[in-house]
């Protein structure tokens, strides 16, 4: 039974088409077309995106790929393993410029860890408290006063750090110089946390009453419930909490460069963090601006560079592996 | 179409006035001469459109043998392979030398020690004197800091006091001069150097070969620690033109205002 719009009166349910339905060939291939044209503006707008991420990587590679493979295999085999054994870092020198990142990636390393340390026991403690115990009126105010954590500039914490906590480490903590892996440390753990507590409350909070409820109706105290029932049911997503902190510190680049010292050493009793360290993103910041393009140095700080995305990427490949996991299981139950 | 037109006339006037500044200039050179550069760049932007490069001293002495720059900010002379090349390919470098840069060696202002050699400071930077009793200090250990090795101060004071000696590697690093000054004020056992124009009474400047940093030992040359800054042009520039004009700006009260604003000392031992 075909409607006729001629007579909108005569059927009260096809006024409200306001073009006929059935429709000529021009008409449904104009429509086609405007659905295709449209998915593809929307598509190339989206796809912008994923292009930067691989210029990206095209650039970084592109540009370190003159230090890894110059001469021949044995040539590039020994600077490379110079490159990442040996501490000596000297690119300037105008004989023989040693590039031994040892050191500096060591550097990296021992921030990141340091901060995680004191960063994950109250990062996922807080998160706890937020989903489990806090009063709803509580964690509706504490949640955004430690999001706002996160918007902090890192440059403003950078200044802190070396004008406030640096003279307190000397004179009350008796260091003999402020700035160093502690600093460092103190500071990036107090960056990271915003993003531990974010997505570790989430991972808690999407565990789901049943769980909680099945393990009280089995008798279990509130702390019996909360450490053996919960953070278990969402370890995966407190996992990806901290790798996601993890990429944070490790990608930070203004705070380690005002607050470690940056002298480029391991240091030398390997536990003594009061010692001054340098990292893989203050060693690019500090020398990437003054380097003439296409010498050595250019390459190897790019080198760099690669080695730190090649870190970003597997944790950031680890975490989407855990929080993929983590909904998987989340789900089934 | 409002819109449209008030952007074309907006785009119309942007141009012309473009236009109006005539005359262009590029300079390129030093990252130490580069705030000098700039400023003096700033000063003359209603005569001429200036564009100040800061790739440094080697790249600026390239640029103005291949003609891409018209001066070449340099804090240094140019080595004898660059004169040479120049000549060869008929350009005569002349040397302008607009400011004289000096480096201060300071330490806290509670450590007692006043005057070091240059010998010492060396020793110190290379990491084989750990302890401020081995120079008649208090037995507390040296916190070594310098600026990082891409400014121009780390240049001047690798050139002058390390000579080419590596640092060693219990240095730390600080990349630019109030956070050395800042460093040093609160650090008891610091050292470490700043341009002249960051002493105050925060931090303690120290007698180097017992001659005491001050704008005039630093312009006169007596201090061990200072170095000319050069403008290098090729032949020197016509009388009246805008390049004269720039190479001579030192010399104004303006000129000498500007040098010693951005911490350096002024050629005239005034």
């Amino acid at each position: 039974m075909s409607k006729n719009t001629s007579k909108p009166s005569s059927n009260p349910a096809a006024a409200q088409f306001s073009r006929p339905l059935r429709l000529s060939v021009s008409q449904d291939l104009r429509g086609l077309l405007a659905k295709n044209i449209g998915h593809g503006i929307l598509f190339s707008i989206t796809f912008v995106s994923v292009l930067a991420v691989m210029a990206i990587f095209y650039f970084v590679v592109q540009e370190s790929v003159p230090f890894i493979f110059k001469g021949g295999f044995r040539d590039s085999l020994s600077r490379v393993t110079e490159f990442l054994t040996s501490t000596a870092w000297y690119p300037q020198k105008e004989e023989n410029p040693e590039y031994g990142a040892l050191a500096i990636i060591v550097g990296s390393l021992y921030v990141t860890f340091c901060s995680l340390i004191i960063a994950v026991p109250i990062g996922v403690l807080a998160a706890v408290f937020l989903s489990d115990i806090a009063p709803f009126s509580v964690r509706q105010y504490c949640k955004p006063i430690i999001e706002i954590l996160a918007a902090i500039p890192s440059v403003a914490y950078g200044v802190f750090a070396v004008m406030v906590v640096a003279p307190w480490m000397q004179k009350t903590l008796g260091f003999s110089t402020g700035t160093n892996a502690i600093n460092a440390s103190l500071i990036l753990s107090v960056m990271a946390l915003p993003t531990i507590i974010s997505v570790a409350e989430d991972a808690l909070s999407a565990i789901g009453r049943e769980i909680r409820e099945a393990s009280y109706g089995l008798g279990a105290t509130r702390a019996e419930t909360m450490i053996k029932v919960v953070i278990p049911a969402a370890h995966s997503g407190i996992i990806a909490a901290v790798i996601l902190g993890m990429m944070r510190a490790i990608g930070e680049t203004m705070v380690v460069w005002m607050a470690s010292g940056n002298s480029s050493r391991i240091p030398s009793p390997w536990w003594d963090l009061s010692q001054s360290v340098r990292t893989m993103t203050a060693t690019i910041a500090g020398e990437l601006g003054e380097v003439p393009k296409d010498t050595d140095h250019y390459y190897v700080l790019f080198a760099i560079g690669l080695l730190l995305l090649i870190f970003t990427f597997g944790l950031n490949m680890t975490s989407e592996f855990f929080m993929t996991r983590f909904k998987k299981k989340s789900r089934g139950l | 179409m409002k819109t449209i037109k008030i952007v074309a006339l907006l785009a119309v006037v942007l141009t012309a006035t473009h236009a109006l500044a005539a005359e262009q200039l590029q300079i390129d050179g030093s990252t130490t001469v580069g705030p000098i550069g700039d400023a003096f760049a700033e000063a003359f932007k209603d005569k001429a459109s200036i564009t100040v490069s800061k790739t440094g001293s080697g790249d600026g002495a390239a640029a103005l043998l291949e003609g891409r720059c018209d001066i070449a900010m340099m804090s240094r002379f140019m080595k004898d392979a660059e004169f040479k090349a120049a000549v060869e390919k008929g350009i005569m470098p002349v040397a302008h030398a607009i400011a004289m840069d000096g480096v201060c060696t300071v330490v806290h202002p509670s450590n007692p020690v006043s005057a070091l050699t240059s010998e010492q400071i060396r020793d110190i930077y290379m990491c084989k004197i750990t302890n401020w009793k081995e120079v008649g200090g208090a037995d507390m250990p040296i916190v070594v800091i310098s600026r990082d090795t891409s400014s121009g101060t780390y240049e001047t004071f690798e050139g002058l006091v390390m000579n080419k000696e590596k640092m060693g590697d219990c240095v730390e690093y600080v990349n630019s001069n109030p956070q050395m000054h800042a460093r040093v004020k609160s650090t008891i056992g610091a050292i470490g150097y700043v341009g002249l124009g960051f002493l105050d009474r925060n931090v303690k400047a120290l007698k180097v070969n017992d001659v005491i940093p001050t704008r005039s030992t630093i312009a006169k040359g007596i201090y061990p620690v200072s170095r000319p800054l050069f403008l290098f042009t090729n032949g020197y520039p016509k009388l009246g033109s805008m390049i004269f004009q720039f190479c001579t700006f030192h010399l104004t009260e303006e000129g000498q205002e500007i040098i010693e604003d951005k911490g350096f000392v002024a050629v005239t031992a005034y």
